[in-house]
């Protein structure tokens, strides 16, 4: 499939001979069993504080989405609808259908009975995105990109201004109310400098968080999509493997059962920078034309 | 299933999310997150035999409403607080004011031009202020200057604010004493050129970043801002300055509501529904304010000149008070805009689809 290296505006350019290649995650949600191994893990490693958790009234789902305190978050969909559009009528191929119902008591299937139920879990994390909008319009350069082309806040530098926060087209930066700065996924970044996996990658009990180089990745997971399409799951999807998309492509993408926005994702996402020759162009005609008023209030005035 | 029943609403969020009747059929293109509604046969064909042969024939109706996780947003609110909006006020007035003094000098009016010096100081020197105490860790404000980065209209905005508020500083002083300080003609000219990115650059602020009614107004929020700025610095200019001599202030002013007025009636037409915000709730009413007291003040002081001081004052007043309520209808409607993930998700859900048209 991909094979080629997605490079970012700052890796590895800046980083010559430090530079290490770039890793990532490929979050396959159709192994996701909800578990929130990953949450934990990520919480216990990173020491990211508690929050309440209560009875949220989506699904399993207590976290509700990510934020300062929450770096990875498992979503939890409940669809009435039958698996790939597939209605009851008898299968051209018994043979395949055993072998998907093999599949189904592996647990490497989402579940998918007559009922025309089935529940879609998802982990989310920073999209560690190739163009990325936090990184871009941070004042303080707290925000880097660091050798492993991942991005990460440098929490000894971050001064709380926010920026970041309505920069990132998928919600995933905010502040911590009690300490004022902004926190985010790493990548665990001391983990990974030591050549160990990250925590929620390692927590994973499926597999369907994959910690690795970011080529290599994409390889496997192209392979994967293809794989679930042969087996009929028309709507199984690589979201954020594409280098053209909005952002560049992300440094960690996902394998979907269905479109981003049931997922709480964006469809299109674009990073804000990319229109930022317009929004200064805007601003210096804007600029001029304030100066052409000034100077036009005073038509007429003179020594 | 669990037994702690979810309430109604919540239930309807879960239908909102995922539609029970059949109305739409996913259609991958294959990998990528480039995936489409509108390609529906392709997918059952394709595959070997016809199992799914009952894709191709369900509806394809497109999405009436986007679809959502439990109603959730998909970008997160600022977390900005009543400084930033207070700040894009005295932001706006203080380098439109500077601009304006510089003008006034340069002219001979030297009256006006001392005043309008010592709005744009105050209003410049109160600035940082704001914007520090808005930071999450107001202690290091400085970090702002470690860097200078042009992507970032923050860094742009912290340098060419810290600069122009630096330079204002002898041009008001010596406006002050009424004699000139060494460099007070070099300062000037510096604040007067760095008044005008001052007045404008918050526009940019808020269009770029993923907040759609401020980034889809990308065009509009830079002329509004800056028009909103000459209409507060010359009503100031003009509550300052005796009647006969604030003629300038008055065409300013005037001049500023009108393109101000203009500019947020094409913003509207053009952010079409984004543009919601502006219409209802808190964000909404500030924008009513907004424009009544930007036509108020200007028809005030368009017909009060040079006939009744307290007219022009009140239309002053008023303009004033309009820029405040367009700052802050611009702030609140970001808000709205962030909260509710239809913003987000409808135009992209459309600009998905409108690329991938052309091939089928």
């Amino acid at each position: 499939m991909n094979g080629t290296v997605i490079e970012t505006p700052s890796w590895p350019s800046t980083y010559g001979d430090e530079a290490r290649p770039r890793v990532g995650f490929f979050t396959d949600t159709s192994v996701c069993i909800g578990c929130k191994a990953c949450e934990v893990a990520c919480k216990e490693w990173n020491e990211v504080p508690a929050e309440s958790l209560g009875f949220e009234g989506s699904s399993y789902d207590n976290s509700g989405d990510l934020g300062a305190n929450r770096w990875r978050h498992v979503a939890f969909i409940e669809q009435k609808v039958p698996v790939n559009g597939v209605t009851e009528s008898a299968p051209d191929s018994w043979v395949e259908e055993a072998a998907k119902q093999q599949l189904v008591e592996h647990g490497l299937e989402p579940h998918d009975d007559d009922s025309g139920f089935r529940w879609l879990m998802s982990s989310d994390v920073c999209k560690h995105c190739t163009e990325a909008g936090c990184l871009d319009v941070c004042p303080t350069g707290s925000l880097f990109r660091t050798e492993f082309g991942t991005v990460v806040v440098q929490e000894d530098i971050c001064n709380g201004c926010g920026y970041c926060v309505v920069a990132c087209p998928f919600g995933v930066l905010d502040q911590r109310k009690d300490d004022g700065r902004v926190w985010k996924c790493t990548l665990c970044y001391d983990r990974i400098g030591d050549d160990m996996e990250p925590a929620c990658a390692q927590a994973c009990p499926t597999d369907s968080i994959q910690f690795g180089p970011l080529d290599e990745l994409l390889d496997r997971a192209g392979k994967r999509a293809t794989e679930l399409k042969d087996r009929g799951h028309a709507d199984a999807r690589l979201y954020g493997a594409d280098p053209d998309d909005g952002v560049g492509g992300f440094g960690a993408f996902f394998l979907l059962l269905d479109e981003p926005e049931v997922y709480g994702l964006p469809p299109d996402p674009v990073v804000p920078t990319r229109h930022l020759r317009r929004n200064w162009l805007a601003a210096g005609l804007a600029a001029a034309a304030l100066a052409a008023g000034i100077a036009a209030s005073f038509v007429g005035e003179g020594k | 299933m669990h037994d702690g029943n979810s309430s109604e609403a919540d239930r309807g969020s879960v239908e909102r999310a995922v539609p029970e009747e059949p109305t739409y059929v996913h259609g991958g293109t294959g990998p990528g997150p480039r995936t489409t509604q509108t390609t529906s046969t392709g997918v059952g064909d394709r595959r070997r035999g016809g199992r799914r042969r009952e894709g191709g024939e369900r509806a394809m109706v497109p999405r009436e409403k986007p679809s959502s996780y439990y109603g959730r947003p998909v970008i997160k609110p600022p977390v900005w607080t009543w400084e930033i909006p207070t700040y894009f006020f005295t932001g706006g007035l203080g380098g439109a004011s500077a601009t304006f003094a510089l003008a006034a000098g340069l002219t001979g009016n030297r009256t006006l031009a001392r005043r309008s010096w010592l709005i744009a100081f105050g209003a410049l020197a109160v600035s940082p202020l704001l914007l520090t105490s808005d930071l999450g860790k107001p202690m290091r404000f400085l970090n702002m200057l470690r860097v200078f980065k042009v992507t970032s209209p923050m860094s742009v905005g912290s340098w060419v604010l810290t600069l122009g508020a630096t330079a204002t500083a002898p041009a008001a002083a010596s406006a002050f004493l009424g004699r000139d300080l060494p460099g007070a003609r070099a300062a000037r000219f510096i604040a007067g050129a760095l008044g005008l990115p001052v007045a404008t650059y918050t526009a940019v602020l808020v269009s770029n970043t993923a907040v759609p009614v401020w980034s889809e107004a990308r065009w509009e929020l830079p002329l509004s801002f800056a028009a909103s700025a000459a209409a507060s610095a010359g009503a100031a200019a003009t509550l300052a300055t005796p009647v006969e001599l604030a003629a300038p202030a008055r065409r300013l002013a005037i001049g500023g509501a009108v393109v101000e007025s203009a500019m947020t009636e094409l913003m509207d037409r053009r952010l079409g529904e984004l543009g919601e915000p502006y219409r209802e709730g808190a964000s909404g009413r500030l924008a009513k304010a907004a424009k009544a007291l930007t036509v108020v003040g200007a028809v005030a002081m368009a017909s009060g000149a040079r006939r009744s001081r307290p007219v022009v004052a009140a239309g002053a007043a008023a303009l004033l008070a309009g820029s405040v309520c367009e700052r802050w209808a611009v702030f609140k409607a970001g808000f709205a805009s962030a909260e509710d993930p239809k913003y987000t998700v409808g135009p992209q859900r459309e600009r998905a689809a409108d690329r991938s048209a052309p091939d089928p």
